[in-house]
């Protein structure tokens, strides 16, 4: 039997005894060796050979992943992991490293209870890292720390030891800011990580090594002594007396907690049911003999099996052939197989229990982010909230009269393996939209639609999606009159601070919830730059744009305040710009006159007027058109830099920064997404195919001013609207 | 009003086209342009053709936007003579109100001839004092995100400033939808729940009023908890909430009204 046959065994007996079961997930910026650093995990513990790693890419599997290089599905691999006299089973289960598929991350944390957080040794604590650990802190999940490519501080930077160490005091107090920040006061001690016990770790995943302070110890190996095997270009053997496995897998078992402990203070962070109930006391103790409590952190499309819903088992245990109900939809579903996946093989078992991650076939209901459960009663988990942002859109009908169901069927699917691709289905004219996170996200999705379900599309050229917002404050409270001229609405707009606009996008406010706790809510919105009076009036979010109700003691407000709602909800989704959604945006309402019977101020006079009143005080504060961004990473041989900067700035392209690494230049480069498309062919015909490049989507920018008047009538004609939009005077009234 | 432009506002009564009065339909006659609203009130025992007949004369029905937006009832009202013909009286409608007042601010001369309203209708019909009503209310058709219990809070607030209250219902007149007094009553009786109140416990009392002014007018007083099931037939209706009563009051809603005994001890 190989290795990894003996380890599967091992897996299948490991798995009943929670306690020995450590349940991570790896995260970081990109290209700061998360992948790296997953496949020597992988292969040094035995689940593919040595050689292969950092080649095979295990976690990689899906064929279009593999073809592109980029990790698009969260897959998990289970590890087993020998310390202390004992085996332990190590499931990782893998993040997406493109932040076009960000979606998948958060929901993979909800999966585990720890995290190995990779940072660069060069380039430190970078903004993805900051939001990695935001993720991981809001689902309690505990970090460690991995400071990466510490290699190239000694062979690129010839930094002296003192240097290194001076760094890296540095890059762990900014990560430590970071967790005090999100954590309650009383894991804040307990949670730090520190380079005394353990929880830091430093090495190199390229090269296979790593250390950290116990293993110091043990060893006897000191930075010293790394310091020279690096400067002698010893890495090798540096690499058989300090495996990087073996580090990190005793620090994960050592400080990354048991899914028994792990849950205690989880589940009161994820689940908001009563915890003093049966139910609840089965989750916080992770209890096989309870109710099961499995929530679904992803769907894989198996070409084989079919969906395959992939979870954490909270509570309970799920055999073969049992019947579960996904918690919010109708009927119940029997279990057709039950597997722990390793990479990209499925191994099937007859029951799992609480604490593992587990894949179940059979349940069709089922779509990231529900609950599953033998009861359909039970309280579900809180919702996962990320904020996806799709910005690309194309439309797609079928080729052949005879796909037609087929396709709208596939699509469904689709959105739901994949919650970060939207569909729109029009049954009537049979042309459904598609948005996704990027160009290559939906040409991928479209490939697959094509080629693993076998239908024949035709599809529009990308189109995409805009933001709308304001440059300033409203001068003056505009006045929105209702129709009847019976009822009026006094607004400010202005732009929504940035913080908060931030917290909406990394899930810390959620802007769909209903705000329960309204002084909590206001607190936050305070720490985060509301002025008091401000955080008092909170009303709702819609997307990243918050309605305050500034008014005071106005009679038969509170009556129309549900309109108030519904007409804000309405405008942030249709902006007077292009009727594109609107982002960043703080509406005020300051005053209202409202009339007294109810019956002259019911939807069709109150709806209107706060419309008008949001539309008119937009105008005032300047609208601006926000494009998505991309960042551009290109690697290219110097020759071809020319080629490679022409082709970026004639995509109203900017480039950020550029350095040299060897034969190649690396180059950052920042340009809209609407010049973006087609690069791929164009790049590879400018470099004779010599470049190699990623994007990554970062956000809004404003549509320079000399273009806003042609692309907004673009937009408006596109939609059937008249080319120019209305101005103030026309919600006046 | 003298002189060849202008905007008259005439009320057509309650029922139907034979509650205009004289006045009013002379002053229809003398209109160059007519037009006629019917959404803020109906005129249920007519026909736009019927009306028409009685003119004379061809007439406009406006729909809502038109009259709340004014500006071609205005526009025409600068250089001939316009009426606008409404169901009850012209001024118990806001919207016409301000539209009078937009048309003097442009220089545009104004007449009213009144027409009976419900306002008076409802009272007499019951044998109330006109005198002891306190502020109308108006009891809305429940929306998504639109339930209002101001008119539950008027009533009560009547009450004890010892007045009665007339409780106008919504009509949409554009799809055909007209408030009945049953639905009403149980619209009242969920405000009470949501406003956490107990008024309709200690006086069930009220009064359910189908089209006052026709041959076919109903009129039911009794407890709320049985009116609500009852059938009032077509519309309009509209309900009256009593307040404490005069002997003469407790007489004519027992003789008028057909009213229970027992349910008037306690007013
Ligand atoms: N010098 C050096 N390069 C590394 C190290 N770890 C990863 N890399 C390189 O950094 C790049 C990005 O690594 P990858 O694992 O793909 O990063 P990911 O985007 O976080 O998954 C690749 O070219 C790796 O070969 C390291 O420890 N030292």
């Amino acid at each position: 039997m190989g290795r990894k046959e003996d380890n599967i065994k091992k897996a299948q007996a490991i798995m009943h005894k929670p306690k020995y079961i450590r349940n991570i997930g790896i995260a970081a910026h990109i290209d700061h060796g998360k992948t790296t650093l997953s496949d020597n995990l992988i292969a040094g513990a035995g689940m593919m050979s040595e050689e292969l790693a950092g080649k095979q890419l295990v976690l990689d599997y899906d064929e279009q992943e593999q073809a592109r290089g980029i990790t698009i599905n969260a897959a998990n691999a289970s590890m087993v992991h020998e310390y202390g006299g004992e085996e332990y089973l190590i499931n990782l289960i893998d993040t997406p490293g493109h932040v076009d598929f960000g979606g998948d991350v958060t929901r993979a944390m909800r999966a585990v209870d720890g995290a190995i957080i990779v940072t660069c040794a060069v380039e430190g604590v970078m903004p993805q890292t900051e939001t990695v650990i935001r993720q991981a802190l809001k689902e309690r999940v505990r970090p460690v720390l991995f400071i990466n490519k510490v290699d190239r501080l000694i062979n690129e930077l010839q930094l002296t030891p003192e240097q290194m160490q001076d760094r890296f005091v540095k890059i762990i107090a900014e990560v430590n800011k970071r967790i005090t920040r999100m954590v309650p006061p009383e894991l804040k001690k307990e949670w730090m990580v520190k380079v005394d016990d353990g929880s830091v770790a430093f090495g190199s995943a390229y090269h296979n090594w790593a250390i950290n302070v116990p293993f110091m110890k043990r060893s006897g190996i000191t930075f010293k002594d790394i310091y020279n095997y690096l400067n002698d270009g010893k890495q090798k053997e540096l690499a058989k007396k300090a495996p990087i496995h073996k580090i990190l897998l005793d620090m994960t078992i050592q400080h990354l907690p048991n899914p028994i402990d792990a849950q205690k203070i989880r589940i009161p962070q994820i689940w908001h049911g009563d915890l003093e109930s049966k139910f609840g006391q089965s989750m916080m103790n992770c209890d096989e003999r309870g109710h099961v409590a499995l929530m679904v952190t992803k769907i894989l499309l198996d070409p084989h099996a079919g969906e395959v819903a992939v979870g954490r088992l909270f509570s309970g245990k799920i055999a073969r052939g049992q019947e579960l109900y996904v918690i919010g939809m109708p009927g119940k579903a029997r279990v057709q197989q039950v597997s722990l996946s390793v990479g990209a093989d499925m191994i099937a078992v007859d029951e799992i229990i609480a604490g593992n991650i587990v894949s179940l076939t059979g349940v069709k209901n089922a779509i990231a982010g529900v609950t599953i459960s033998d009861d359909p009663e039970v309280e579900p988990f809180e919702k996962i909230t990320h904020y996806s942002e799709p910005v690309v859109t194309v439309a797609i009908e079928a080729k052949h009269m005879k796909d037609l169901p087929k396709l709208v069927e596939v699509l469904r699917s689709v959105a739901k393996a994949d919650p970060s691709i939207q569909v729109e289905i029009n049954q009537e004219t049979g042309e459904h939209l598609m948005s996704g996170m990027g160009e290559l996200h939906l040409e991928i999705t479209l490939y697959r639609i094509v080629n693993e379900h076998g239908i024949e599309v035709n599809s529009s050229p990308p189109i995409v999606v805009y933001r709308e917002s304001v440059e300033k404050q409203t001068p003056r409270e505009f006045e929105g009159k209702s129709p009847n001229k019976h009822n009026k609405f006094y607004v400010v707009v202005e732009p929504l601070e940035e913080a908060v606009v931030e917290a909406i996008k990394s899930g810390e406010i959620d802007p769909d919830a209903k705000i329960k706790d309204v002084k909590a809510m206001m607190r936050t919105l305070q720490d985060l730059g509301l002025s008091k009076d401000e955080a008092k009036g909170i009303v709702m979010f819609k997307g990243p744009n918050v309605f305050l109700d500034m008014t005071k003691g106005i009679q038969y407000l509170h009556e129309t305040m549900e309109l108030c709602k519904q007409a804000f909800a309405e405008a942030m989704r249709l902006g007077p710009l292009a009727n594109e959604k609107v982002m960043g945006v703080k509406v005020k309402l300051m005053d209202a006159k409202l009339h007294e019977d109810s019956i002259h101020r019911g939807p069709a006079q109150v709806i209107p007027a706060m419309r008008n009143g949001i539309y008119g005080a937009m105008c005032l504060a300047n609208r601006v058109l926000m494009e998505p961004m991309q960042k551009v990473f290109i690697d290219v041989p110097q020759d071809f830099m020319g080629s490679v900067t022409r082709e970026i700035q004639q995509r109203r392209g900017i480039i950020v920064d550029m350095s040299q690494e060897g034969e190649l230049t690396r180059i950052e480069a920042k340009a809209p997404v609407s010049e973006m498309f087609g690069f791929a062919s164009a790049i590879r015909s400018a470099t004779a195919g010599r470049a190699l490049w990623a994007t990554e989507n970062s956000g809004f920018e404003r549509v320079p001013r000399e273009l806003l008047d042609k692309i907004v009538a673009q937009i408006r004609e596109r939609k059937g609207l008249k080319p120019e939009p209305y101005n103030a005077g026309y919600y006046e009234g | 009003m003298h002189g060849k432009s202008g905007l008259v506002f005439i009320g057509l009564g309650i029922n139907d086209e034979m509650d205009i009065t004289v006045k009013g339909l002379d002053a229809a006659r003398e209109c160059g342009c007519l037009f006629s609203e019917f959404y803020t009130a109906a005129l249920m025992g007519s026909t736009p053709e019927r009306l028409e007949e009685m003119i004379g004369r061809p007439v406009i029905s406006l729909t809502r936007e038109d009259v709340e937006s004014g500006d071609l009832i205005l526009e025409k009202a600068k250089n001939e003579r316009v009426g606008l013909l409404t169901a009850g009286d012209p001024m118990a409608a806001t919207t016409h109100a301000d539209l009078r007042l937009r048309a003097e601010n442009e220089g545009i001369p104004t007449e009213v001839i009144n027409g009976i309203s419900i306002l008076v209708a409802a009272p007499s019909a019951l044998g109330l004092q006109h005198y002891k009503f306190g502020r109308t209310t108006t009891i809305p058709f429940v929306e998504q995100g639109y339930f209002p219990t101001s008119p539950y809070e008027a009533l009560i607030k009547n009450f004890e400033a010892g007045l009665h209250t007339l409780v106008l219902l919504d009509i949409h007149s554009d799809e055909g939808r007209y408030l009945t007094a049953d639905e009403a009553m149980k619209t009242l009786l969920l405000m009470e729940k949501k406003a956490g109140g107990n008024f309709f416990e200690e006086h069930p009392l009220i009064c359910g009023l189908g089209r006052i002014g026709s041959d076919a007018a109903v009129i039911r007083c009794g407890d709320i908890h049985s009116l609500k099931e009852k059938d009032f037939g077509p519309p309009l209706h509209c309900i009256v909430i009593p307040g404490p009563l005069h002997y003469m009051e407790k007489e004519a809603l027992k003789i008028l009204g057909n009213t229970p005994e027992k349910l008037l001890d306690d007013y």
